[in-house]
């Protein structure tokens, strides 16, 4: 079969290319240009080269705020995926509990992240905190300004608490797309609850699953304004992940050239796991492409 | 338009518009050869690419060597233009 290529379909895009140019490419350029400059104030700007993306890259800080990042985001995968997978399983599918359900889900997802934050940080404190206030009545030392591990288990909570309804609801969207046939055969064959699970539901999910991982990948790689709010990166560098400490770079000590050579790495980072994420996802279009030739 | 606020400087603006010129090349590839568009099993990992594909992992891929070089070494990134070009024509050929 002969694919038709219909040039007039690129224009309908053109409107949209053009929004992205002005709020995207056109400010991506110019963290370009300043990433290989330097500025001592009154808008004089002198060339380095490549010499602020040398120094980022061979800087402790850099790396040290990299691994905290990395860590951060595959615990928060770790956790994340299968909890709400676990939970859109065991949700009803049909009656009143499914919008009983949902609502619920929903509702983490309607605050914003800075409101998550301050709750967080008020919910945790030990003075004032139920959370803080009770493992500290169970003599459980939950301090997170002054100790990292306290700060991170606030944090990776605070995320969990926040994100994992996103996963559910796609993990649900996911399972009520399946169709009754499937199970309806797969109970005339006799099939274990973990074999319908594995061989129908697991495979129909995938891709909403991918796009959970994706997405999940993505913000919390990205996180800032709630380990802003609750640690302000602390206690001393522990929770300073990329983005908090590419704010400080920016904004703290104003040193725009490595801020922006930070900023054009972190986007590549960033790019390179979305398109691996993207490969994974659309591997199988191809092969059902090539058959229908 | 005072573009100053963008901070131009000549190398910047030949790398954006390099870029810009090939992307141009390749829409306008893509009117007189669209089966380049098309996708095709590489050899890397079996990946089907596209013509688009391909210029993009060039691209991604040749930013990463850059960086790769940067941190590693403290040599001219004129190497780093090398082997990124070596592996953009890899890429194109058979990936």
């Amino acid at each position: 079969m002969q694919k038709a290529h219909d040039h007039k379909a690129l224009w309908l895009v053109a409107p949209a290319l053009l929004l992205v140019a002005f709020t995207a490419v056109i400010p991506l350029m110019t963290v370009v240009n300043y990433s290989v400059q330097d500025t001592f104030g009154n808008n004089q700007f002198f060339w380095v080269g490549a010499e602020w993306y040398r120094e980022i890259l061979r800087s402790d800080r850099f790396h040290a705020a990299f691994l905290r990042q990395i860590a951060f985001s595959a615990t928060i995968l770790a956790i994340e995926i299968p909890l709400g997978l676990a939970i859109a399983l065991s949700m009803p599918k049909k009656g009143l509990g499914v919008s009983v359900c949902l609502v619920l889900m929903a509702l983490p997802l309607l605050i914003p992240w800075n409101v998550v934050g301050t709750i967080w940080q008020i919910f945790a404190r030990v003075d004032i905190g139920l959370l803080g206030h009770t493992l500290s009545g169970l003599g459980i030392d939950f301090n997170y300004t002054q100790n990292a591990g306290a700060a991170w288990v606030t944090l990776i909570i605070m995320d969990v608490w926040h994100w994992t309804s996103l996963v559910v609801l796609l993990c649900y969207a996911g399972l009520v797309a399946i169709p009754p046939a499937y199970y309806q055969a797969a109970r005339i064959d006799g099939a274990s609850r973990w074999a319908i699970f594995r061989y129908i539901e697991l495979p129909k999910m995938s891709r909403v699953l991918l796009i959970a991982v994706l997405l999940r990948f993505m913000d919390s790689f990205m996180i800032y304004t709630e380990p802003f709010v609750v640690t302000g990166g602390g206690p001393g560098n522990a929770t300073t992940f990329l983005s908090v400490d590419l704010v400080k770079m920016a904004i703290g000590q104003f040193d725009l050239g490595p801020a922006a050579a930070m900023s054009v790495i972190y986007f590549l980072i960033v790019i390179l796991v979305s398109w691996a994420f993207y490969t994974i996802m659309t591997r199988d279009d191809f092969e059902q492409y090539r058959r229908s030739q | 338009m005072d573009l100053s606020w963008m901070t131009w400087t000549a190398p910047t603006a030949l790398f954006f518009g390099a870029i810009g010129t090939v992307l141009t090349l390749m829409a306008g590839l893509y009117f007189l050869r669209p089966n380049g568009a098309e996708p095709r099993p590489g050899l890397f990992f079996k990946l089907a690419t596209t013509r688009g594909d391909r210029l993009f992992i060039s691209l991604l891929g040749s930013a990463f060597i850059h960086l790769a070089w940067l941190g590693a070494t403290g040599y001219d990134l004129k190497w780093a233009a090398a082997i990124s070009l070596v592996y953009a024509a890899i890429v194109f050929r058979w990936g």
